[in-house]
């Protein structure tokens, strides 16, 4: 009996047609050059409308008579005095707030003994509008320096406690097992196992709560402050500068974006092993 | 070293899942305890290991363990519990970070455990960039890494494919195959697996459904070098072994959600 052939290589047929692909809806691309063309595309119709007289100029400047603002500003120094007065208060209230945000979510994450009762203050501190404190923490603390500094500490405080305890929380036990059976001391534990495990939560709830900074800041600025870019955009908002006042905001996006950006190279760099 | 359960009972509140469980294990010597699920294996070994405590009973040693052994009773984990942000040396190296050593002491000492896991080549990967197989020879690395006098292995094949499987079960063949002195290495080897545990062990501890009880103890004769996993007689022995557990073990399946609730 003769062998049946197998032949497994496609029959060509008049009939044949290809599988219809269904794998590519919603795969994650980078589209850089979309996102930097949409902002030149919003810049220059805006420019557009202020050109044909859409706008008002009054109201809303063009984005060139913005960038002559912003370079008046930065020649006679005046922008380089505001904005320094911003960035020590954001470093000082940042630093302060996250420093002790990061050690109390870890407290709180490592500890039950800490957990009931700082879980419960959290819960009933954090939703609290942060700038309705200022007039308190200027009483405490004065007009000066130390009353917004400690506006922007205790908003930035919350998120980065229950940003760390939600990271601290989530670290893997069996790694923790894993130290302990190796006999590893707690420092050890904590030092080598929990904060790097806990590490891209904490750098995300950084990146919330340096936004948070940011908005308290300028916040507490244009309360009650003679210097700083919320002081700026305030005055400049009360002389009906709206090209100054555009400016500062201009100044206030490139501060975000500074920032975000730094926070970024920071998780590029510490979390390579993702 | 040697290694001793003595009448170890253990219960998660009105659950009870071990009953009086007695054995020793010594140097050089392999003892695989297998049982339905639930039966309470991975909570002897962490009680034997001194994770968890018992609620009668004891984990006992005796004996003096290897010279410069950082950790006498070393767990192998089945899902290796490698910390991600650390290069395989740099998993190995945790071990022995804290203990003092001398630089030149670390670097040999990784050099070893890498060259005998074969890991050599991969020494600055990151588990993420291994196999599953690879990752768990880390484990094993980095157990060996603490000069153990017993391993605890809780499954350490089981999220293996099957041909992963059996060219790490030779490679742990080889490490408790030994020369039998006072140094050599034993182990306690929890399984599901009836081919692994009649493969690698002296001594097969048989657990009844929860509670868990020694239920029978089967002992395996025979190099174990020479022991294949297509040898008939071993296939007969594992299936002997599966004969003795098969009521069990639907009996257990029944029951594993009731257990799984109550331990959370």
């Amino acid at each position: 009996m003769a062998d049946v052939a197998h032949d497994l290589r496609p029959a060509a047929t008049a009939d044949n047609r290809p599988v219809t692909f269904r794998g590519g809806l919603f795969l994650p691309r980078t589209h850089r050059l979309v996102g930097f063309a949409a902002l030149v595309a919003l810049i220059l119709l805006w420019q557009a409308a202020s050109s044909f007289g859409w706008m008002s100029p009054v109201l809303a400047p063009s984005p060139g008579e913005v960038i002559d603002a912003l370079k008046r500003m930065a020649l006679s120094g005046e922008l380089a005095t505001h904005l320094s007065a911003s960035l020590v208060r954001l470093a000082g209230g940042f630093a302060i707030g996250g420093t002790a945000g990061i050690a109390f979510g870890m407290a709180i994450g490592l500890s039950s003994l800490v957990r009931s009762p700082g879980a419960t203050l959290v819960a009933a501190l954090f939703p609290i509008p942060k700038i309705a404190l200022l007039p308190l923490f200027i009483l405490w603390f004065g007009i000066g320096e130390s009353s917004k500094v400690a506006t922007i500490a205790f908003g930035t405080f919350f998120p980065m406690v229950i940003a760390t305890y939600g990271a601290v929380d989530n670290v893997d036990r069996s790694l923790v097992r894993m130290g302990r059976s190796f006999g590893l001391s707690s420092f050890a534990i904590i030092s080598k196992i929990i904060l790097p495990g806990a590490l891209p939560g904490i750098l995300s709830g950084m990146r919330i709560a340096s936004s948070i900074g940011i908005v308290l800041l300028i916040a507490a600025e244009m309360i009650g402050a003679n210097e700083g870019v919320g002081a700026m955009v305030l005055a400049a908002g009360n002389l009906m500068q709206s090209d100054r006042l555009l400016a500062g905001v201009v100044v206030l996006s490139l501060l975000g974006l500074t920032v975000a950006g730094v926070i970024g190279a920071v998780e590029k760099r510490l979390l390579a092993w993702r | 070293m040697q290694l001793i359960a003595d009448h170890i009972a253990h219960a998660y509140g009105p659950l009870p899942v071990l009953d009086d469980i007695s054995f020793t294990v010594g140097p050089g010597e392999v003892v695989a305890i297998v049982g339905p699920s639930g039966c309470g294996k991975s909570t002897l070994l962490r009680i034997l290991g001194g994770l968890e405590k018992p609620q009668a009973g004891r984990a006992l040693v005796a004996g003096a363990p290897p010279a410069a052994s950082l950790n006498p009773l070393t767990f192998v984990f089945q899902d290796f519990a490698l910390l991600p942000w650390r290069t395989v040396e740099g998993n190995v190296r945790l071990v022995l970070e804290g203990h003092g050593l001398s630089q030149a002491v670390v670097a040999e000492t990784i050099r070893d455990v890498l060259a005998r896991t074969g890991l050599t080549d991969f020494a600055r990967a990151y588990p993420k960039q291994l196999s599953g197989g690879m990752r768990q020879r880390v484990g094993i690395a980095r157990a060996l890494a603490a000069r153990p006098a017993v391993l605890l292995m809780d499954e350490p094949l089981s999220a293996l494919d099957a041909q992963t499987r059996e060219l790490l079960m030779d490679d742990l063949v080889e490490l408790v195959s030994g020369e039998g002195s006072a140094e050599a290495l034993g182990m306690v080897y929890v399984t599901h697996n009836l081919d692994e545990a009649v493969r690698l062990a002296d001594r097969i501890l048989v657990l009844s459904r929860r509670p868990g009880r020694v239920r029978e103890t089967v002992t395996v004769a025979g190099d174990r070098r020479a022991r294949r996993s297509d040898d008939p007689e071993l296939v007969r022995r594992a299936r002997e072994l599966w004969e003795l557990i098969r009521a069990d073990a639907a009996e257990a399946d029944r029951e594993l959600a009731d257990v799984e609730t109550i331990n959370g």
